[in-house]
This record gives structure tokens, C-alpha cells and sequence, in this order.
């Protein structure tokens, strides 16, 4: 359980991680928290790592107009302790305490977590959802990629070998906005078997907007148009979230096959689990 | 494989060490370094038992290379005693919060960490609770480690409930 050779270089700048990635064999180590667990299994035998750990800057969260950029190096911890303002932040908070444990998040980064695209990971879902963009950067030059295009299948994405994923710029909830998650695991430090993330904007009583994702309900994180539709024009009362949660269990979950449960128990969970973020999002705001 | 050349601080002390890159911070602590207080369970970021601080945060040693802690402040179990044990390992061992003792290194820089930075954690049974779901212990089960960590924190004395 120890990791093969690999050489190491100490980035200093953006341009150095872009330099070192251009060979298409080095790859990214922010936090580490799934890179080196899997080169300990030897599972992933990079032949280098660029580490971006002492690049000024990368740390950054910024809130630009109603965007917030989230910097490549942004540990999951600063989502505990309010680095991002508003209902966005309150989400992220709810959200982050169920990734790992804190000496955990205290490494690893949002970022690290959606290039690595666990089907079970939290963050890959709630881009998804509220419809982010991400920044990738390569010898090429730099392009942008929404989150619904981000994601091709369990721990693949759209960011090339030689591209380092630079940025994520969600967007601010609007006011009016209720913010509800729900997650369903075996035991608390399981990984995720499914989860719901929820943000649905009121106003004069009925859903004007409504994000809704789906974590590990198919074979990339899901947007619940589905049941976001289901919602819409209505007020947030008992019979419109029994219709989202339908329409995100019948519809918007395209469930696989997984350990300890059938695609319909799956189904059901997904419904369950929807009613229960849409009724934290009504009870708790 | 080229060694690289790296300066681990550990306990306030300089180790000039050759290492590859591949050398974990936990390795490199044990067998390096030669302080073998910090143990390796599940070497996955799982268990908890190689939990040190670098730089007041603590993290997981067996996730962490060596090469990245130059000019990083590492503390190990090795530096907690000083001249009369830390308050941590009194109440460790007044709560009977070991049996085996192969997680208790872990487990005390966990809450060493955790208790400097808030020292309020443990009036926040939630927090204090998710803090100790972070490492493992297989002998005892988790409320005398629980109690220790309480006690520690100076908020009532050692071995009283």
C-alpha cells in the first residue's frame, strides 16, 4: 500500500501547472484526499504530479456581481466556515458537512472533487443543479464548460489530460430563495447512496425558479428538470412536493446497478429523499 | 528514483531528510525520522490512527507527501508531553479512554487540533460528536474518549461525570 514512483514538481504559478501538464502524464495534486488514497492502492500510478498547493491565489473564493469564483485550491472546510455569503453560502454549509470528516476537509478542495467525478460526491451534484461554469486551462488556451456538460460519466469529465481545472463560478440564489439536502448513506461515514439537493426561489407564495440535483442517481450527476418543472407556478405545499418528488423518481433518476439495493428501491429513495429537501427547504428556509 | 532533499520540522525540530517524492509524510515521520508515536492502520485516510498537525490543522499523514510539508510546523504525539504529560493524555488515561492504545496517537492530535482552535466544541454535542466519527477505535468504543476530550478541555475534572 505504498505509492509507485512519480516525479514531483512544486508549482509556483498557474503557468507552471500549465507547463507541467502539457506532457498529457502529470497530473493535478491539490488536496490529495483521492489521489494519493488511490495511488497508496495503486489504482492510479501518475508518472508526475504537478502539486498546486504553493500557487499564490488559488485559495481564492471571490463574489463577483452575483457570481462567486471558487479557486482551485478552496478546501472543503472554507465552505464550513462562511467563506461564501448568503443562501448560497448557508447551502454549501449544509452540504459540506456530509463530505468525509474534518481532517479530511481540512485538504481536500470542491475543485479536486469534480475533476476526480465520484458518482457519490455532494459537489458535482450541486454545480450541476444550480448551473455552473467551470474554467479549464490548458497550452491551448482557456475555455469554458457548463456543469451539465461537465460530467460524462463516473470519474470522467470534459477537462483534457494537459487542461487544469482553474475555476468554478456559481451563481448567487436569488432572495426568496429556500435551500433544502438530504442524503441517505448506511452508516455515517459511508459514502453517499443518494442525495438531493434542493434551491427553490418564491415569490408571492408560488416557485418562480427552482434548482433541483440528483447525486448518484445515474451515471453522472442529474439535473431534476422533471420535478423542477413540477413546481413551478405552484406554492411549495404538500401536493407540489409529492409531485416533484414523482417526477424526480419516475423521470429525472436513471439509476444503475449498486451494491446493497435494486433500481427500485433506488426510485424510491430518490422520492423520499426529494419530499425531505423540498420540506427542510419550506420548514427551515 | 531521484531522493529529494527536505526539511521536515517536527516538534519544534529540524530533520534533514533525503526522500522520494513518493514517501509519505507518515512514513517519513516513522521511519525517517524514527518517531514511530504516529501509527499506520488503514493507509486510505480511513482510520484516523496517522491524524497530525501541520500547521495547527489536523490531517491525515498517510495522505499527505513528505515532500509537500517543507516549511510546514508538524506536530506528532511525540511533542505533546512537555516535561508532564498534556492534559489530553492525563485524561486519556484517567477515563480509561485506551485499551490497545494503537488509535490513541490519532486520536489525540485530532483533539489536540480541534481543541486549540475551539476549545467550544465540546459544549456542542453535535460537533464533538462528528469531530470523534473522524478516527477509529476498535477496543473501547467512543464516549470515555468522549469524556477525555471533555475533561481535557477543562470543562469538568478528569474521571468525574
Amino acid at each position: 500500500m505504498k505509492p509507485a514512483p512519480f516525479e514531483y514538481v512544486a508549482a509556483r504559478s498557474a503557468d507552471d501547472v500549465v507547463a507541467a501538464l502539457a506532457d498529457g502524464r502529470t497530473e493535478v495534486l491539490a488536496g490529495g484526499q483521492s489521489l494519493v488514497l488511490e495511488m497508496n492502492y495503486r489504482t492510479r500510478r501518475p508518472a508526475r504530479l504537478v502539486d498546486i498547493n504553493r500557487v499564490p491565489g488559488f485559495d481564492t473564493v471571490e463574489a463577483i456581481g452575483d457570481t462567486v469564483r471558487i479557486g482551485p485550491l478552496v478546501r472543503h472546510q472554507a465552505f464550513e466556515s462562511g467563506a461564501v455569503p448568503g443562501q448560497l453560502g448557508a447551502l454549501l454549509h449544509r452540504v459540506v458537512r456530509h463530505i468525509a470528516h474534518p481532517p479530511i476537509r481540512t485538504r481536500g478542495t470542491m475543485l479536486g472533487s469534480l475533476a476526480y467525478a465520484h458518482p457519490a460526491a455532494e459537489w458535482p451534484a450541486v454545480i450541476t443543479a444550480l448551473g455552473a461554469e467551470l474554467d479549464l486551462v490548458g497550452a491551448g488556451g482557456r475555455r469554458t464548460v457548463a456543469a451539465g456538460d461537465f460530467f460524462l460519466a463516473p470519474f470522467r469529465t470534459a477537462r483534457r489530460p494537459d487542461e487544469l481545472l482553474a475555476e468554478v463560478r456559481l451563481p448567487v440564489l436569488p432572495a426568496g430563495t429556500v435551500i433544502g439536502f438530504a442524503e441517505h448513506r448506511r452508516t455515517h461515514a459511508s459514502f453517499a447512496q443518494l442525495a438531493v439537493i434542493a434551491a427553490v426561489t418564491l415569490a408571492d407564495g408560488r416557485v418562480s425558479s427552482a434548482s433541483i440535483g440528483l447525486v448518484n442517481a445515474a451515471d453522472r450527476p442529474v439535473r431534476a428538470r422533471a420535478a423542477e418543472a413540477a413546481l413551478l407556478g405552484r406554492p411549495l405545499d404538500d401536493p407540489a412536493v409529492a409531485a416533484a418528488a414523482r417526477a424526480a423518481a419516475e423521470q429525472d433518476a436513471d439509476p444503475g446497478p449498486q451494491p446493497y439495493t435494486d433500481l427500485a428501491y433506488q426510485r424510491h429513495t430518490v422520492a423520499v429523499l426529494t419530499r425531505r429537501a423540498l420540506d427542510q427547504a419550506r420548514t427551515e428556509g | 528514483m531521484t531522493a529529494l532533499r527536505t526539511t521536515l520540522t517536527v516538534n519544534g525540530r529540524p530533520y534533514d531528510l533525503d526522500v522520494e517524492p513518493r514517501r509519505t509524510l507518515a512514513d517519513a515521520l516513522r521511519e525517517d525520522c524514527g518517531l514511530t508515536g504516529t501509527h499506520l492502520g488503514c493507509e486510505h485516510g480511513v482510520c484516523g490512527a496517522c491524524t497530525v498537525l501541520v500547521d495547527g490543522q489536523a490531517v491525515r499523514s498517510c495522505l499527505l507527501f513528505a515532500v509537500q510539508c517543507t516549511d510546514a510546523e508538524i506536530r506528532t504525539v511525540e511533542g505533546l508531553a512537555d516535561g508532564a504529560e498534556h492534559p489530553l493524555q492525563t485524561a486519556f488515561s484517567a477515563e480509561h479512554a485506551l485499551q490497545c492504545g494503537f488509535c490513541t496517537p490519532g486520536f489525540l492530535m485530532l483533539a489536540v487540533g480541534a481543541l486549540e482552535k475551539d476549545p467550544g466544541v465540546v459544549r456542542d454535542a453535535e460537533r464533538l460528536r462528528e469531530l470523534l466519527t473522524s478516527n477509529l477505535c476498535r477496543c473501547t468504543g467512543y464516549e470515555a474518549i468522549r469524556r477525555a476530550v471533555v475533561a481535557a478541555a477543562g470543562d469538568r475534572p478528569a474521571g468525574e461525570d
